[in-house]
Order: C-alpha cells, then structure tokens, then sequence
C-alpha cells in the first residue's frame, strides 16, 4: 500500500523531500538539515510529512531499501538521505541534479 | 543499547575487505557516525555504497541504531584524504 502511494507522489513532483515534519517545524535534526540544504541550494521542492502517515513512513523505506529518513528524490530518482545531500551540496552536485544537467 | 565497536564488527564482517571506523557521538548508545573504506565501493555511487553499509545492519538502522552519519570512501579516496 505505502509504496504505491510513494511511487505516485514521487513520479508526480520534480522534487520531493519526505521528512518528519515540514519546511516550517521540522521535526529532527536530520530533516531539519535536508530542509536548509535544499534551501540553501535555492530548490523549489515539496515536503511529505512521514509522521502523519505511518503507511508512508514504512512504504518510502521499502521503496527505495533505505531504513532512514529523511528521502530526497528528483523527478522520480532516489537520490539520498541527509549525508549524501550534504556531500552533493558540498560538491555543487546537488545544484546540476535539481537543474536536471 | 549498541556499542561502537559491535556495529564496526558487523559491518566489517558484513563487507568483506572493508574498514570501519565508528564512534558513538553522543555516547548514548542511539546515534553513531561511521567511516566505512572498502574496494567494493570503487565505481559504484554514494547511494549504493551507503545501501551496502546499511544491508549488513539490517533492521538496525532507524531502530536500536537511533542515527548513523555515514561517510564512505573508496580505498584511493581515503588513501588521497590523506587518512591511510
């Protein structure tokens, strides 16, 4: 059930971030970290807050095999949780992703 | 409660060839931050090198293992980090 769902959310934005919380009240040190990533990357990108939906929170999981959060996808790929936004951000990777290069 | 060293072994054991350096950052025994070096890492990008890590904890993670900052390095990368 979660990973249908997650497929659809994420085959239908550009960019997606599921945290625990949202942009304004993250709800952990990791998902606050991703939220200024992508803000200081200058990323036009939505939140799904895993807390309110326990399907979703075990659905993202199994749909990308990665037992943390937050996730990050970019037009329907994977592209990591928090460590690795940080290491991409730090390598202006990030930026050539979100730009689509 | 986890100590350092049981996930240095488990992941050591999990990735053969590999070399793991954990340390327990809050020293709580929940949030953990590791350096994992290893030659199977070499050609292959940061989200399966971290998947490779996290498969050999299994359920761990997100569970007994509050946190793991994770860094991984390709033997050549650690080498040129100048931390051989």
């Amino acid at each position: 059930m979660g990973k249908e769902r997650v497929d659809q959310i994420v085959k239908s934005s550009d960019v997606v971030l599921f945290m625990k919380g949202n942009k304004f009240f993250p709800q952990c040190g990791f998902s606050a970290r991703a939220v200024g990533i992508l803000q200081a990357a200058g990323a036009k990108f939505e939140t799904v807050d895993v807390l309110a939906d326990p399907d979703i929170r075990q659905g993202v999981k199994d749909y990308s095999s990665w037992p943390t959060i937050p996730q990050l996808y970019i037009r329907g790929e994977f592209v990591g949780g928090s460590d690795i936004m940080n290491e991409l951000h730090e390598s202006g990777e990030l930026k050539k992703k979100l730009a689509g290069e | 409660m986890f100590q350092a060293s049981e996930i240095k072994r488990i992941i050591e054991d999990g990735i053969p060839g590999s070399t793991a350096i954990v340390l327990d950052e809050a020293n709580d025994g929940e949030h953990f931050a590791a350096e994992v070096v290893s030659p199977t890492f070499t050609g292959t990008g940061l989200v399966q090198q971290h998947q490779q890590v996290y498969k050999t904890l299994g359920s761990l993670v997100g569970n007994a293992i509050h946190a793991l900052a994770l860094k991984t390095y390709t033997p050549e990368q650690w080498a040129s980090a100048g931390r051989s």
